[in-house]
């Protein structure tokens, strides 16, 4: 009776997995990070390439409001870097003596400034549709860094007879690109009809930026670095991170083995 | 741990003539407090689940210095724990992944009563004053859950207050009364911060009253017969106290690992979006450990019912010490019921993994059978313990201990015989 049950239980979840596999979203595919691995880190130079592709697309859209001047430090810039890249924002800052609000300078000490006064503002200017803060993105997706890497680079041209093509078996097939949206493979709807559409018209043209270091700003080129940007981001403890880990790893583990030859003494006389 | 040396520290006398506590711990966890000689690995469970509960306390305290308990700025302030606070991220994975550890832990440590019998008379009180844990920990946890106000947290709040509109007659005005208001707010948040931070100290003094039910009998043993005089049994220390550090280090071996390298991957990355009460997220789940319930609510098409069978899950273990009335406890002697317990264990994991899918399709399918399987092991273990029939009984601990660890129910328990 009980093999029986133990046989339903594993047929039925063998039959789960298969039914779960069709028809979804595809995964995004895995990429190669700096920062993967018990030992990886942050690529400097990406880093301060994705702030490149941040500053001068995604910023026009998307705030970044957990991260200040101040942090930049963090991508390898002097003082007097952050000084300066600080000094391009403008602040509103305030009330005054007068109750006034003013715009001034950037410090330092300030946060990103966001594009839009406010989210309304911000989903109004695109077609409704709110572009989220990026901030933490790349942890707050599932699939986390990879994802945002398909996002960038899944921006593709719907061919006519794709209800034909394989490769687009994981659309329903009812699915019809709104106007004024873009087709992108990786991107969730929130209703299945309305999935693998995103309303962000496809904002790294190859070429779009020129990267001060002189390497090609492909597609992939910039998605990648922004991403690894976006990481650190999400994660800018990261490193501190794992070199602890590292070292508390190794720290216990010498102590385990002692506290094992320990108990192991211990107990010699107990059998 | 107060040895004779200790005892003619002039200190030590003068506190100890005064309020005998350095006496008092050695006979709670010293070398005046006899334990079975035999006890395996899976014993090491409880100490660990102590251990973290002091971790879960210590990192909560500080943790509470920088987090700000309002709806429009928890989200934030655990965001700046995270990146401004000098070590804030380290005291926030210890926190969230502690969370997580306890209760592997403590399921491991109810399983392995479950297999031993330790649930069985004298211990029946002990066993209770388990589950009552097991159920104020599940409550720490999800108020815990939602102070970071993310997605996840919001949602998962609502979806199981909800659950109480599931009451006859009275179910809304409850829902009302929890939330503080008419949805999730600021008051839920509030409240469910001075619980979270009550909770734990509430587990504290019954986790004293679990081990203090303990010490009465001593603990369980793999071969579940009681120990019969004094070469059934070591001294608690040095035996287990050296045993359980040892069990510690690989335990926190294991633990730093996820915290340190990954330590995102038991969380939800949903809880990463702040909480937005218009935007109801795909899938709402709560955190891992509580799969296996949100399974059986949802595999029950009426709400109330579905209600009275998750928390009806938990609830029967209190009573299990009467559903099993087979004298016999460790399982290593119950040849039927070990296979029926390994059942179970199948079935709970099952029940976890459909938890964490959407309930449509096979899924549903699954659900109910794994439900049905759940609540069918109690009633199959009722029946089982008046037509088993046990192997014979050792006639003591150390009968088969001398004879070389050689057990009887061969080698499938050999790696928890180890010690
Ligand atoms: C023209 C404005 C605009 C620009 C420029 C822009 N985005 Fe977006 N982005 C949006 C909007 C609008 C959405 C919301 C899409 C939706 O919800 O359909 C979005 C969504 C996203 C998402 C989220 C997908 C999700 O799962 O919610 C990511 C990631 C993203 N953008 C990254 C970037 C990066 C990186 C850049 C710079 C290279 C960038 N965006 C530039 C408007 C923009
Ligand atoms: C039984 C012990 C405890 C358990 C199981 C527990 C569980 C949790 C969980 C699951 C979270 C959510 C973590 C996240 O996802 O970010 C949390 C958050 C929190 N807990 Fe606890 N907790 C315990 C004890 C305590 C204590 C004793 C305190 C304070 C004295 C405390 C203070 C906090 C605070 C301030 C947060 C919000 C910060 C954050 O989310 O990281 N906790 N807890």
């Amino acid at each position: 009776m009980k093999k029986l049950l133990i046989g339903v239980l594993a047929a039925g979840l063998g039959l789960t997995l298969t039914t779960a596999e069709a028809a979804q979203t595809p995964a995004p595919p895995e990429q190669e990070w700096s920062f993967d691995g018990i030992v990886g880190t942050f690529d400097r130079a990406a880093l301060q390439r994705g702030l490149q592709v941040y500053r001068e697309v995604c910023s026009g859209c998307h705030s970044l409001k957990y991260i200040a001047f101040r942090n930049l430090s963090d991508l390898g810039y002097t003082q007097a870097e952050i000084n300066l890249l600080a000094l391009e924002a403008v602040v509103v800052d305030g009330p005054d003596d007068e109750g006034e609000m003013f715009e001034r300078d950037g410090r330092p000490s300030d946060y990103f400034p966001s594009p839009f006064p406010n989210d309304r503002a911000a989903a109004a200017a695109n077609n409704g549709a709110l572009p989220p803060d990026l901030s933490l993105m790349a942890k707050a997706r599932k699939g986390g860094p990879d994802y945002t890497y398909a996002i960038l680079t899944g921006f593709e041209e719907l061919p006519e007879n794709w209800k034909e093509l394989d490769e687009y078996s994981f659309l329903p097939r009812d699915f019809k690109l709104q106007e004024g949206l873009t087709f992108n493979r990786y991107f969730p709807g929130h209703q299945i009809a309305m999935a693998d559409q995103i309303a962000m018209a496809a904002p790294l043209a190859g070429g779009v930026v020129e990267y001060a270091d002189g390497t090609e700003a492909t597609i992939e080129q910039m998605s990648h670095d922004v991403t690894t940007f976006l990481m650190w981001t999400a994660e800018p403890k990261l490193e501190v991170r794992k070199a602890w880990g590292v070292k508390v790893m190794i720290f216990v583990f010498v102590l385990t083995v002692l506290l094992g030859f320990v108990k192991k003494k211990v107990w010699a006389d107990v059998h | 741990m107060s040895d004779k040396g200790m005892m003619n520290n002039p200190v030590i006398r003068w506190i100890e003539y005064r309020m005998p506590i350095f006496s008092f711990l050695n006979h709670s966890v010293g070398t005046e407090y006899p334990s079975p000689k035999n006890l395996s690995y899976w014993w090491n469970f409880g100490s660990l689940a102590g251990i973290v509960l002091v971790i879960m306390i210590v990192t909560g305290i500080l943790l509470a210095m920088q987090y700000t308990p309002h709806a429009d700025h928890a989200f934030d302030s655990v965001e700046r724990i995270m990146r401004d606070v000098n070590s804030g991220w380290l005291l926030r994975y210890l926190h969230t992944n502690g969370g997580s550890f306890f209760f592997i832990l403590v399921y491991i440590h109810v399983f392995r009563g479950m297999y031993y019998g330790s649930y069985k008379e004298p211990r029946e009180l002990l066993w209770i004053l388990g589950v009552i844990i097991l159920l104020i920990m599940m409550a720490t946890a999800f108020m815990g859950y939602v102070l970071p106000w993310g997605q996840m947290s919001f949602w998962a709040a609502k979806v199981i207050t909800n659950l109480f509109s599931a009451v006859p007659w009275i179910g809304d005005w409850i829902v009302t009364w929890l939330w503080g208001g008419f949805t999730v707010g600021n008051p839920t948040l509030n409240r469910f911060y001075s619980l979270h931070y009550l909770l734990p100290f509430v587990l504290v003094a019954l986790v004293v009253l679990h081990i203090w039910a303990l010490h009465q009998f001593g603990s369980n043993n793999p071969l579940g017969i009681e120990a019969k005089g004094p070469q059934d049994k070591i001294p608690f220390h040095p035996y287990y106290t050296v045993k359980d550090l040892y069990g510690m280090g690989v335990f926190l071996l294991v633990f730093f690992a996820v915290v340190f390298f990954a330590p995102n991957l038991l969380g939800e990355p949903d809880n990463y979006i702040e909480a937005n009460p218009l935007a109801t997220p795909a899938h709402i789940v709560p955190e891992w450990y509580f799969m296996p319930y949100y399974a059986i609510l949802r595999s029950i098409p009426q709400k109330l019912l579905g209600v009275i069978a998750m928390f009806g899950s938990l609830l029967i273990l209190l009573v299990l010490p009467w559903i099993d009335r087979s004298p016999v406890k460790s399982a290593r002697f119950r040849p039927v019921y070990k296979w029926l317990f390994w059942v179970f264990v199948v079935v709970c994991f099952v029940l976890g993994y459909i938890g964490a899918k959407p309930p449509e399709g096979v899924y549903v399918v699954v659900g109910r059978i794994a439900t049905a399987a759940y609540f069918l092991f109690f009633v199959v273990v009722y029946f089982l313990s008046y037509i088993e029939r046990p192997k014979p009984l050792p006639a003591s601990i150390s009968e088969p201990v001398l004879k070389g660890g050689g057990s009887p129910a061969g080698a499938q328990a050999k790696p928890m015989e180890k010690a």
